[in-house]
């Protein structure tokens, strides 16, 4: 069983992730990731959506029909992600400030569904569970590192704001990497974050295919011995 | 019958539709009881620190609570009053200004005399690096407009420099600093014509007599 919980962690933070494997969630990724601070923020309340959609349609996954089960998925998602939307609202207003406009697009992240659709539904709840956090905190991953990049490349800023998210004892977060600069308007736009999406893309790739090369080598290196 | 037959039922996926319905409109209901006290309570201390930016110095009434509505030339305007005394010192309005990527909302506070105590862009969409400098983060812009009147300078020298004005506009941005100063100016022409009524003078003579 632990090692289940196991592999599961794995597919959610690299093997299986929701941004460089799976390429899901593009509309979120691409409108927030131009700071970091604000992909953490993002990528932390899609966390909190993703264990609460998963863990609940886990526990009723007997009671819904496979007919309707779609309209019923959405129906929960939506409804979660818009307790999250008021109650950041009223607790947490000068986050909901920075993020508020984005919050919605939860809904629109067809990674909340298709975990729903292509785990949540056929595990129990504390595997659901455990899966919604791990590709909720993979995903959270993937968006801090795009923002970090793009913000770097085009403020020259790291963490700026990350007081308004985290609150004020996290301030030493906030660097200036680079002094004086004068900012790199287009990684700040939307292309910027495509371009930087694609480097990353392109070097997990590389990872990857090392990784299968090493592989096979020790692989062959036993057969022949 | 087991519930997988059950589930296989036109009319149990009709009632599980409408369960579902049901209980999450009452988890929302019942979300948006409890937080609509907070929300209200952190929109208000929002709006009312956006007031204050553009409202140097004190006063001693509830900005929030004095308010008129007076016809505008983009529809009716919502005027806060702030107070010394009974006397309105000062008046912070809305203006809406039309930069290269949509409206740009300006608030702006104006004294007794009809000069300009500050200017700020609340909600704006222009291009990040170029047009952003409006803002008073990126840039001291926005701080030109202050003691600035109708006279000051005159009439025809509000506009960006480029239209031979007083105002600078940035490299590369001139449509956004100009929609900026009409509405400014916009701003100032309204005060001019609803002053009367703006400062409350009904009131304040018959408290003098």
């Amino acid at each position: 069983m632990s090692g289940n919980y196991g592999r599961i962690s794995r597919d959610g933070l690299w093997d299986n992730n929701i941004v460089f494997a799976q390429i899901l969630g593009m509309c979120p990724t691409m409108a927030v990731t131009s700071s970091a601070t604000n992909g953490l923020g993002m990528g932390l309340a899609t966390t909190a959506v993703l264990l609460a959609s998963n863990a609940i349609i886990s526990a009723v996954r007997d009671l819904i029909s496979p007919d309707v089960r779609i309209p019923v998925y959405i129906v929960l998602i939506a409804t979660l992600v818009t307790l999250v939307d008021v109650s950041l609202n009223a607790w947490a207003h000068d986050l909901y400030k920075v993020l508020g406009l984005y919050i919605a697009l939860i809904v629109a992240n067809c990674a909340v569904l298709g975990r729903a659709e292509a785990f949540a539904a056929k595990v129990g709840v504390g595997e659901a569970a455990m899966d919604g956090l791990m590709m909720g905190l993979g995903f959270t991953f993937a968006l801090t590192l795009i923002g970090g990049i793009r913000e770097v490349l085009g403020a020259g800023t790291l963490f700026a704001n990350a007081h308004l998210l985290l609150g004020p004892a996290f301030a030493f977060l906030e660097t200036t990497v680079i002094p004086h600069y004068k900012g790199y308007l287009l990684m700040i736009l939307p292309p910027g974050g495509f371009m930087v999406l694609g480097f990353l893309l392109a070097g997990r790739r590389v990872i990857e295919s090392r990784r299968a090369a090493r592989a096979q080598l020790v692989a062959a290196e036993a057969v022949a011995s | 019958m087991s519930l997988e037959q059950l589930r296989g039922k036109l009319f149990y996926q009709g009632v599980l539709l409408g369960a579902v319905a049901l209980l999450t409109s009452a988890a929302l209901a019942l979300a948006a009881r409890v937080t609509e006290a907070d929300i209200k309570a952190a929109e208000a201390a929002d709006l009312k620190q956006s007031l204050t930016q553009v409202l140097p110095g004190e006063y001693d009434n509830d900005l929030l609570k004095d308010t008129v509505t007076l016809p505008g030339t983009e529809g009716d305007v919502l005027v806060y009053r702030a107070r010394r005394a009974g006397k309105v010192e000062a008046v912070v309005y809305r203006m809406i200004g039309h930069g290269y990527a949509g409206a740009l909302v300006c608030v702006m506070g104006v004294s007794r005399e009809g000069k300009i105590l500050g200017v700020r862009v609340i909600k704006h969409a222009e291009t990040p690096g170029l047009g952003d400098k409006i803002e008073p983060a990126k840039s001291n812009w926005i701080h030109s407009f202050e003691d600035k009147w109708l006279g000051e300078p005159p009439l025809e020298k509000w506009g960006v420099k480029k239209d031979g004005g007083v105002f600078d506009q940035f490299a590369g941005a001139t449509i956004t600093p100009r929609g900026v100063v009409k509405a400014v100016k916009g701003g100032l022409e309204f005060f001019g014509q609803n002053r009367a009524a703006l400062l409350d003078e009904a009131a304040a003579e018959g408290a003098t007599k």
